[in-house]
């Protein structure tokens, strides 16, 4: 296992940011931490690559524990936090060559790695990194993570804000990196992203509603989930919830999701069975959580 | 659906030898759930500003709740409402401080605003949570308070940057909720999002491609007319097509 986490805690004052948390990701696997702001991503990837201390339970990367070796631990990841924390006033060249040198190593050495990623900023090697465009600073800051050649890498939220083509091209981007042998975990509150994921954890409120392959998530939604078509949405919504038949109903895209108490209400003939999304499993799991 | 309350005629802003947003016409009617997508960097803050009277344009001509934009941007001002996630409320003011101050700023009577306030947090279910700094809110409750706050002074038109990013995903359902009542009373909305399920609650969408309006119309309109299955499968056959280097 290069990530194991076991029973992590972490408080701030009275509040509990991470509570129990606990799992495993196996070399080269991209593991995702889906969930939504101040669920308590960053603190996990603040506590993984050694800024913060836990209040209690243990963490290793690559079998080095993040207490005792962090050192070690901080020579074999990459981490990209969340907000952008490259050197705005130095130029892109610069802040690569910064982190390269950090690290003892040099551009030259690992080029093969950031080269799909660092030919799209090239042109631009000579502006400050505050002057990038939102686009532009995220590939230099995935460069600056991956210069060294880290055996994990943790990119915190890296496509929030991201329109939805330039998210297609990340993930694109973190397939590649998988396949030359990098263990990566990543966060993000878009749930459609969760497929791209070898396996994944929902968390909410510091504690994981679920940890599963994507697939297995959606196969344990416990119920048939059925959907419904509608013009007259909040109408049609107000009418549906008093329906008795009916357990729960929500807005999805251009059309409904509803799931009924035992069977189909025979007057709503127009609806239709659908596979659930990550999307109607993480609501599920929330609802279950908040009534336990 | 009738009368418009946002009518742009070939709007323009260039800044130096750079066309940010490129001869954009479009109009949207009273009540009516606007989607607005882009790409970044497709323009859509800088079409966005000259809406909210921010951004003189270069060319071109706007009206928004009845006001012109290039003449009478302090007029538009007090008739709209924002909201955008990285602005809303005051973490450091209770909730009905914030109330308090916004309703101040976009002028709603004094003697009114005690009473709109509590009306306001009784239908929310926030009643309990008046005297609670806002920080201490969960963050679903926060933008569903900072939504009800900017479209508190019953403006013509809101405008909403990325109202739900980073959002659960039933806080954002219920927020759309809201955002269909606000439309129901009148409201016109004026939305941006990243999230493309959230493009197809929206009565019509535009799409951007370098500072251009390349494509707009009910959801299902464009799906038909790009064949495509949803309008994410558009906005991607759309947003390949952008030449603008991204700078």
């Amino acid at each position: 296992m290069k990530i194991k986490v076991s029973h992590l805690t972490k408080a701030y004052g009275t509040t509990d940011a991470l509570q129990d948390i606990s799992f495993q990701v196996p070399d080269g696997q991209i593991f995702g931490i889906i969930g939504p702001d101040g669920a308590g991503k960053t603190t996990l990837f603040r506590i993984l690559a050694t800024l913060l201390l836990p209040n209690s339970g243990t963490a290793t990367i690559a079998g080095f524990d993040t207490i005792k070796d962090y050192k070690k631990i901080r020579n074999i990841i990459g981490y990209m936090p969340g907000r952008f924390s490259l050197y705005q006033d130095l130029s892109v060249i610069e802040n690569l060559e910064l982190f390269a040198t950090a690290y003892h190593s040099n551009i030259r050495e690992n080029y093969h790695l950031i080269k799909d990623i660092y030919q799209q900023i090239e042109p631009f090697n000579d502006r400050m990194a505050g002057k990038l465009s939102g686009g532009m600073k995220q590939k230099l800051a995935l460069c600056c993570a991956l210069i060294h050649k880290p055996e994990v890498l943790f990119l915190d939220e890296p496509t929030t804000g991201v329109d939805a083509v330039s998210r297609k091209e990340f993930w694109e981007m973190l397939r590649k990196l998988k396949d030359q042998g990098i263990t990566i975990l990543v966060s993000t509150p878009y749930m459609d992203e969760a497929s791209l994921c070898d396996c994944i954890a929902l968390i909410q409120n510091g504690t994981f509603l679920h940890i599963d392959t994507p697939g297995k998530i959606i196969d344990s939604f416990p119920k048939r989930l059925y959907a419904i078509e509608g013009d007259q949405r909040t109408q049609n919504l107000q009418q549906l919830r008093n329906n008795p038949y009916i357990d729960s109903v929500y807005l999805y895209g251009d059309r409904m999701h509803l799931t009924f108490k035992e069977d189909p209400d025979p007057h709503l003939p127009e609806v239709v069975l659908v596979t659930p999304s990550v999307e109607d499993c993480f609501i599920w799991l929330m609802k279950k959580d908040s009534y336990e | 659906m009738n009368e418009a309350t946002i009518q742009v005629q070939k709007l323009t802003k260039r800044f130096g030898d750079f066309t940010a947003v490129n001869n954009i016409s479009f109009e949207v009617s009273t009540g009516e759930v606007f989607g607005f997508l882009g790409a970044n960097g497709a323009g859509k803050t800088t079409a966005i500003r000259m809406l909210c009277g921010l951004s003189k344009p270069t060319s071109g001509w706007g009206r928004v709740a009845g006001f012109d934009i290039t003449r009478e941007p302090e007029m538009i001002k007090k008739n709209i409402g924002y909201m955008s996630q990285k602005f809303s409320l005051y973490d450091d003011l209770k909730v009905w401080e914030n109330i308090r101050l916004f309703a101040g700023i976009y002028g709603v009577p004094h003697h009114t605003i005690a009473t709109k306030t509590d009306e306001m947090l009784q239908r929310l279910g926030f009643a309990s949570e008046k005297n609670s700094l806002v920080k201490s809110l969960p963050m679903g409750w926060k933008q569903k308070l900072a939504f009800s706050v900017a479209i508190f002074h019953k403006p013509k038109i809101v405008f909403l940057d990325e109202p739900t990013g980073g959002v659960d995903p039933l806080t954002r359902r219920q927020f759309w909720e809201l955002i269909y009542e606000a439309a129901t009373q009148g409201i016109t909305v004026f939305v941006t999002t990243h999230y493309m399920d959230e493009a197809e609650y929206c009565n019509r969408v535009s799409i951007m491609v370098d500072g251009r309006i390349d494509a707009i119309g009910t959801p299902k309109q464009l799906k038909q007319q790009f064949e495509s299955e949803s309008i994410d499968e558009v906005f991607r056959k759309l947003a390949r097509r952008a030449t603008r280097k991204e700078v």
